[in-house]
């Protein structure tokens, strides 16, 4: 891994003994779950992207792609699970390639741990992984300090408690497809509700050996309804002081980047 | 001495969603925590025909960004010869951040545009380190964040033409902004549009 840039660390470590906060990062908030059921996994997502107190994105995607049949449920820094499961996701399809074969879950689990305990918990991911591989079905929780868990349902996130009292009171060995989905859905809802960092919509993947399907937005509980009345300006509302249109045509003048038709070899001559 | 380097600076930005077209709007303040040093300093940088790019945060890491990303789109263009794409911009804005994960850059970029192939629009915002927010509607970013978004949310309607976009984005900005001492000063707004960008100065309060 080519790894990070430390040279603003200075810059911002004097910043920071001069009384600056340290930037806010996007951090999901959320709750996140999976459940193993007789055939295959399920995990399931909020929705809610939060900065501080303020609701940054309120349809935000938490769950990863990894490999066609491995993905992970993101919590904690939003930025984080982002780039920690592209980068795990990449080198397992280049590990896939060069093996010729499926990649495996605990692979998967043991590269994202390796990988989160090297930064010593720096990078604020907090994974659900989750997937089907030729030695069987797995679900585990991969914490930001690179410790790991192998269970047979799982919470995660700042909704975790909400969720686990649902897995906790509802749940049973050996469930059906459709009660694994309502069992997780409903784990999703009970963050979604009585969680402050996690909201809207609940999403879902159902992960089994032949396939992987993701529900984006399989519940929408938090639909906005229609506001009663238009607020759009009337026209010249706004006092403007200088006006200035540019038209495709005169777009066209300052591209230096221009499609040739013909094999003219001039292809390098881009810029004027 | 305290410190904010999100609002040593000011300044606001914020880009709207219409029907086949975007907008972007920025206020011109920049200044030195209470003292205004300049209305002149626009937030706003074009990469391409249809690619704009928001920055806020400390003024000279905008200007450092925005110069960063000059030169990372000139060697683009080079390279693959074609203009960037917004969506392709974007995830070269969240590399370049993340990259910095540990020793980040103080600026909340916002890319607007509209996809070059199908002429859909496109916004999305970013965290300090990278995390891409894909809105449908609209991006905040700024001093003023948390006034756009009571603006933006009671304002904004899907399908807005470009004349009614021009105007919801217009008054959103302008009523966030008078009510942060920190940004203002006048505003640029870009209606981006399929064959032609208007861009409009804005008269607004100078206190």
């Amino acid at each position: 891994m080519p790894g990070f840039d430390f040279s603003n660390y200075n810059r911002n470590a004097a910043l920071h003994a001069r009384g600056v906060p340290l930037p806010k990062a996007t951090s999901t908030g959320t709750t996140i779950v999976g459940c193993i059921y007789d055939g295959g996994v399920v995990i399931a997502a909020d929705t809610r992207a939060t900065s501080g107190p303020i609701v940054a994105d309120k349809n935000c995607e938490k769950l990863h792609y990894i490999a066609p049949n491995i993905w992970c449920a993101g919590a904690g820094t939003a930025a984080d699970t982002e780039f920690t499961t592209a980068l795990i996701s990449s080198q397992l399809e280049l590990h896939a390639l060069s093996t010729g074969r499926k990649p495996r879950v605990v692979t998967c689990m043991t590269m994202l741990k390796q990988h989160l305990f090297r930064y010593q918990g720096y990078i604020g991911a907090y994974l659900v992984v989750a997937g089907v591989d030729p030695t069987g079905t797995h679900l585990f929780t991969v914490h930001a300090h690179g410790s790991t868990d192998k269970l047979p349902y799982v919470t995660m996130g700042s909704g975790s408690l909400a969720a686990m009292s649902v897995f906790e009171t509802q749940w049973k060995p050996s469930l059906t497809q459709e009660e694994a989905v309502k069992l997780c859905a409903d784990a999703i809802e009970a963050g979604i509700w009585n969680d402050l960092g996690s909201g809207s919509n609940v999403d879902v993947a159902i992960i089994t050996a032949d396939k992987t399907t993701l529900k984006r937005n399989y519940i929408r509980p938090n639909e906005r309804t229609q506001k009663l009345k238009s607020y759009a300006f009337e026209k010249g509302t706004t006092a403007v002081l200088n006006e200035k249109i540019i038209r495709k045509e005169d777009i066209s003048k300052l591209v230096s980047v221009h499609e040739l038709t013909d094999e003219s070899g001039d292809k390098m001559e881009v810029d004027v | 001495m305290y410190l904010d380097v999100y609002s040593a600076d000011g300044g606001a930005c914020v880009a709207m969603v219409g029907k086949d077209c975007v907008a972007i709007a920025c206020d011109l303040r920049l200044g030195l925590q209470a003292l205004t040093v300049s209305n002149n300093f626009p937030k706003i940088f074009q990469y391409g025909d249809h690619v704009f790019l928001g920055l806020t945060g400390l003024a000279t890491d905008v200007a450092t960004m925005s110069d960063l990303f000059r030169y990372k789109v000139n060697m683009y263009r080079l390279r693959e010869e074609r203009h960037i794409a917004p969506r392709t911009f974007a995830n070269l804005v969240s590399s370049s951040l993340y990259e910095r994960r540990f020793g980040p850059y103080f600026v909340s970029p916002v890319v607007a545009g509209l996809e070059p192939k199908t002429g859909q629009p496109f916004i999305c915002g970013f965290d300090s380190i990278g995390c891409i927010d894909f809105a449908k509607d609209f991006i905040v970013s700024g001093t003023a964040t948390e006034q756009l978004f009571g603006m933006c949310e009671s304002l904004w309607e899907p399908d807005l033409g470009p004349d009614a976009l021009f105007e919801t984005i217009s008054q959103a900005l302008l009523n966030a902004v008078d009510r942060d001492a920190l940004s203002g000063w006048g505003a640029h707004v870009y209606i981006i549009e399929k064959d032609k960008v208007t861009k409009r100065l804005l008269k607004g309060r100078q206190d």
